[in-house]
């Protein structure tokens, strides 16, 4: 009971800095979904890495790491460090300046502007909804599964997913976008701060970093490298999947939640810091995440897929005092709130302006209705989102690296937009609709086993998709009609 | 020379620094390295010079129009 009273007495906390944002609302809806565009470095970065930190990073990584080992690092982490702050650079500045010339608060406003066609808005609004509900749902039902495990079964895992659910519903139905930056902001350092001393009190416990790798050696050698362990022996990750799978990185482009905090910039000057930080952060993060996975593998034999991502779970509550395991554990939910409260304040926006504002109320909509209609539409996601984790079987960590495809897939989308003036609507449709269809062919292909590459090639899916999506985007563009000069010279200044 | 790197270099750095992701030559090296297996303490550096790089781009590529869009617009 310790354990919880501890995550409580966090959440309550949690839900404290949420509230304290709330004294600054202006009560316009630029406020409550872009607060006001006002957020420097600081909150920026912690907004924008604690994001991207989801239960995935945290809870998977380790559970990867038990099953890959090393090799996890170069896969996921590394190779982020590298492109998602690229992408940062190269379109997240410029979305950031767009928004704030055209007073854009979400994605499909940009593009279904930048383009002018409500067919390509509604296409992306659905690929993306039907995208990111299985991203949120990993959020909820890796709060349930953290709690049940680190109680020793003692609580359900429908308490934990209540809980993660109904405090981010409070902070960010109250305060919106600032709030979610606010607690944002808070939650990464409480995992940045307590994955490192997770870290180092499991180390200290299995006899000091040579001990713990002591026993990783004795146990499974194999972990420590990529290659065979032993001649004759398989690669537990191939070169070709690793640079095949660089290409998974560039969702970030295209998440709408990552859209909407690079609007809320106060200018483009904020996103200096946190552009250089970003992959020192990710290597804080990553490092105990795979590390503890590595070390679970010495300690817990035989756990089979899905099973490993408790392994870190599982390394606190044997090497933790009870105490210190409620602190832990109340670093995982950060981890997932972080996430959650941008997805669901995201498809919250998306559902309140992409639909009800353009097709309701023909983009008249005042600011109390905006925050209103945000305000249920957040409810009712993450309502949807909680019921869906009920009767959802955990398999649906797999859809993780799926939901990365289809994104990462989308990328030339934004690209187009942003950099090719004769890019036109044909293009953009045709660009998603193929990404549709080959995420499809290879979801069906791919989705009993998790090891799939491309004829056994260890080319990850992402990149066939992404290659088509980009010939489909030229192609479509150059058999159709040049944009009108007026639309393209509001996207750019010569 | 105003001090700035050409954008050509950057570009080559950047093109170079994807390319050395992928550390085939420490595929199947179990060593240990300051405490860690040497491919993983690889790609620790490896954050460090990702680093470097977005220092190096944000000094010397910085997206000039999206600092007079600022200015236009404040």
């Amino acid at each position: 009971m310790t354990t919880l009273a501890i995550i409580i007495v966090y959440l309550v906390m949690v839900l404290l800095v949420g509230s304290l944002s709330h004294r600054l609302s202006r009560g316009t809806g630029e406020d409550y979904f872009v607060a006001s565009r006002s957020i420097g470095p600081f909150f920026l970065l912690m907004s924008l890495f604690g994001t991207n930190m989801t239960a995935f990073a945290i809870l998977g990584g380790s559970g990867e790491g038990y099953h890959k080992g090393i090799g996890v690092f170069a896969l996921m982490p590394s190779i982020s460090a590298l492109v998602i702050p690229v992408v940062f650079f190269f379109i997240g500045t410029r979305v950031w300046a767009l928004g704030k010339r055209h007073g854009y608060y979400t994605q499909i406003q940009f593009f279904r502007d930048r383009w002018n066609s409500n067919i390509l808005g509604l296409l992306l609004f659905v690929v993306s909804v039907a995208l990111l509900i299985p991203y949120l749902l990993i959020g909820v039902m890796g709060g349930g599964i953290t709690l049940h495990n680190i109680t020793a079964k003692a609580v359900p895992e429908w308490v934990g997913a209540v809980l993660v659910t109904g405090v981010v519903f409070a902070y960010v139905c109250f305060g919106g976008m600032r709030g979610t930056a606010w607690a944002n902001a808070f939650q990464t350092l409480v995992f940045m701060v307590l994955g490192a001393t997770t870290l180092f009190i499991i180390v200290h416990k299995m006899g000091g970093l040579s001990g713990a790798i002591a026993k990783v050696q004795a146990t499974h050698p194999e972990l420590l490298q990529r290659g065979p362990a032993r001649p004759g022996g398989k690669s537990l990750i191939s070169p070709v999947r690793m640079l095949t799978y660089t290409c998974i990185p560039l969702s970030v482009g295209m998440f709408p939640h990552m859209f909407m905090h690079w609007l809320t910039a106060e200018r483009a000057a904020a996103f200096k810091k946190p552009l250089i930080l970003y992959p020192l952060c990710i290597a804080a993060v990553w490092i105990p995440s795979v590390l503890l996975g590595i070390f679970g593998a010495a300690e817990f034999e035989g756990l089979k897929g899905p099973a490993a991502n408790y392994v870190l779970i599982r390394m606190i509550a044997k090497h933790a005092p009870t105490a210190l395991a409620g602190l832990l554990c109340a670093g995982v939910f950060a981890a997932i709130m972080s996430s959650l409260d941008s997805q669901a304040l995201s498809l919250g926006s998306m559902f309140t302006h992409d639909i009800v504002r353009h097709y309701g109320f023909h983009d008249r909509m005042s600011e109390k209705q905006q925050i209103l209609f945000g305000r249920i539409f957040v409810f009712a996601v993450l309502a949807l989102t909680f019921v869906l984790a009920q009767v959802t079987n955990r398999s649906i960590f797999r859809l993780g690296v799926w939901c990365f495809t289809g994104f990462a897939a989308m990328f030339p989308v934004v690209l187009a937009a942003l950099f090719w003036r004769r890019s036109t609507k044909v293009g953009a449709i045709a660009s998603v609709a193929t990404v549709i269809v080959l995420w499809t062919f290879f979801f069906t292909k791919g989705w009993t086993n998790p090891a799939y590459t491309v004829g056994g090639t260890g080319v990850m899916p992402v990149v066939v998709i992404l290659g088509a999506s980009a010939a489909a985007m030229v192609v479509g563009s150059l058999v159709s009609r040049p944009p009108e000069a007026t639309t393209v010279s509001k996207f750019f200044r010569d | 020379m105003n001090g700035r790197l050409p954008p050509w270099l950057l570009v080559v750095l950047l093109v170079l620094l994807y390319l050395l992701h992928n550390d085939i030559w420490f595929w199947s090296d179990a060593r240990i390295v300051a405490g860690l297996p040497v491919g993983m303490v690889y790609h620790i550096v490896y954050c460090f010079a990702a680093t470097g790089m977005m220092a190096l781009l944000v000094k010397h590529a910085w997206p000039s129009h999206v600092d007079d869009d600022e200015e236009s617009d404040g």
